[in-house]
């Protein structure tokens, strides 16, 4: 449908340039191959349960609470990193010190660096035995990280930390000054500019990078996998559910818990969005 | 008192530093290290027969090719999104890139779930394909499909903010005096977006090469078939070889790194002539 209004579109202000057919006959050809159908594959393969099964494919136990758990971890890592990464977007924009340039690039990292790669290393590095974090970790304090719940929200705060630092980085950089300014000559103490004056307008741009951090953990998949262990109904996430389904060949069961995931991250995107205008609005 | 006050600022100031850089030590640097302190656990030798053994010049042939494909498809596909939605005004055109940015928030698995649903023994055309003699479920057709799919968004992303505040003027001179519509995308539009373009690349190729979830979905990890370097680490990580696994593994962080310093130095050098870089 989407498809159809599209292909019906002409350029509505004249212009002399050519090739607005061609273009967008292949863009919108090559969106449909590549993007469209195989969605729409996936969004009616889980009615042929019919409803009743739909809901039993989702509620059977293992399935469920790999739902629960991986938005329970994505929603603790994007907090987590709301916080710390709006303090390194703050220290970056308004701090000078050696090496500043350096923290700024290797908050990159997580976007270039394979997940895989990324994965394996996070499960050395926390494993309680040998690893240099997980091995003090047990040995000092008794905490055990990896092949846990904990160890998937570690790998949620790596690939999501430079969502936050990115979103909130440039809005940062073009708050006038003049207003803290102004609002510290009138004596205001810096917390008070800070939360009265600052944050009202880093807000918009820190719940988009909450959310693009949220949005990205719910189906990640690589990053986890090494180091979260792996165990039925404690630490199993929904996207190694579908591949065990795959595996099994139930394809309408993979795809009730792909289609139950799409739908829950856009409901609780939606939901951040009307939040954003309201406070926006305020 | 005044003595005292800034004192204090200076230690809220420093402590908010230190807080920063010990997160991102933990979180970012101590996993990069780790991968590089692994893969030379056992030393150079064993490094580069690691490197060297055919099952992993294998997986690294086969993630170039993928990359090889999946790039340029991307490419082109870009260009015409951007020069269709930069350079003429028409109804939906917010829908259509939002379209386009969807593969972003889908999940890596699932991606490559939707080409199972398709062409996969159960699929809506595996069937009949398989019939005609065409797989594509745990071939290498499948592993550069998952890879078109997640890499999507890279190229069109960068160029369609790009064109669209150079607007149309300096193209509709050059059609007035008579050049082609080929021409004048080759001499006039390529020339503006060259570094935007490359920019797009740079990103697209970091993902293609390093992308795990949706083509170990497609692959069926036939070792030294459909192994490409990401699922090779793993299996070789699943064996237990672990210096093994993070030889490989730094190939592809040197590839990373290699991506960051080539991104960083762009936004450096043509921050002007890039659209990432201003909505920085």
């Amino acid at each position: 449908m989407t498809a159809l209004t599209l292909g019906r579109a002409r350029p509505r202000r004249h212009t002399v340039l050519p090739g607005f057919g061609l273009t967008m006959g292949f863009t919108l050809f090559y969106l449909s191959l590549v993007v469209l159908v195989p969605l729409i594959a996936l969004i009616v393969r889980p009615w042929e349960l019919g409803w009743d099964g739909f809901v039993k494919a989702i509620s059977e136990p293992q399935v469920w609470a790999s739902l629960k758990l991986s938005f329970a971890t994505a929603l603790i890592a994007a907090a987590i990193n709301a916080v710390f990464g709006l303090l390194l977007a703050w220290v970056l924009v308004r701090y000078r010190f050696p090496g500043r340039r350096l923290l700024d690039a290797a908050v990159d990292l997580p976007f270039a660096l394979p997940t895989a790669v990324a994965g394996i290393a996070l499960a050395t590095l926390y494993s309680p035995r040998l690893g240099w974090l997980g091995e003090p970790l047990r040995e000092w304090f008794g905490v055990t990280i990896a092949f846990n719940p904990a160890g998937i929200v570690i790998a949620l705060i790596f690939i999501g930390l430079p969502f936050v630092v990115r979103s909130v980085q440039p809005v940062l950089e073009d708050l006038e000054r003049d207003q803290e300014e102004a609002a510290a000559t009138l004596g205001a103490k810096s917390h008070q500019t800070f939360f009265r004056v600052i944050m009202p307008g880093l807000l918009p741009a820190w719940f988009t990078g909450f959310a693009l951090a949220f949005a990205r953990a719910v189906g990640e998949y690589g990053s986890v996998i090494f180091i979260a262990g792996n165990k039925p109904m404690v630490s199993e996430i929904a996207p190694l559910k579908i591949i065990q389904k795959l595996e099994a060949y139930d394809y309408a069961g993979a795809s009730a818990i792909g289609v139950t995931m799409l739908g829950a991250s856009f409901v609780i995107l939606l939901t951040i969005n009307l939040a954003q205008r309201w406070v926006a609005r305020q | 008192m005044s003595m005292a006050i800034r004192i204090a600022g200076a230690l809220f100031r420093s402590s908010l530093v230190l807080t920063g850089v010990a997160f991102v030590t933990l979180i970012v640097l101590l996993p990069l290290a780790t991968v590089f302190d692994e893969a030379f656990r056992k030393g150079t030798d064993y490094f580069l027969e690691a490197i060297a053994e055919p099952d992993a010049v294998a997986s690294i042939r086969l993630t170039l090719i993928v990359a090889a494909i999946a790039v340029p498809l991307n490419v082109i596909f870009g260009v015409a999104a951007a020069w269709a939605i930069a350079k003429f005004e028409f109804r939906g055109k917010g829908l259509l890139i939002a379209l386009i940015d969807l593969p972003f928030s889908v999940s890596p698995v699932v991606a490559g779930l939707i080409y199972v649903l398709l062409y996969g023994a159960h699929g809506w055309f595996g069937p009949e394909l398989q019939e005609m003699g065409i797989k594509v479920i745990f071939t290498v057709t499948g592993i550069v499909l998952a890879t078109i799919f997640v890499t999507f968004p890279f190229v069109a992303r960068e160029l369609i903010p790009l064109m669209q505040e150079q607007g149309t003027q300096e193209e509709e001179a050059a059609i007035t005096l008579g050049a082609s519509g080929w021409r004048t995308f080759f001499s006039v539009t390529l020339p503006n977006i060259k570094w935007g373009l490359l920019y797009g690349v740079l990103l697209c190729n970091a993902r293609a090469m390093g992308e795990f979830g949706a083509v170990s979905v497609v692959s069926g990890h036939i070792r030294g078939l459909t192994n490409t370097m990401p699922l090779h680490v793993e299996i070789l990580y699943n064996d237990y070889d672990i210096a093994g696994a993070f030889a490989v593994a730094s190939l592809l962080a040197g590839l990373a790194l290699v991506t960051l310093i080539a991104k960083f130095a762009l936004e450096w050098r043509y921050g002007d002539e890039l659209a990432a870089a201003r909505r920085r």
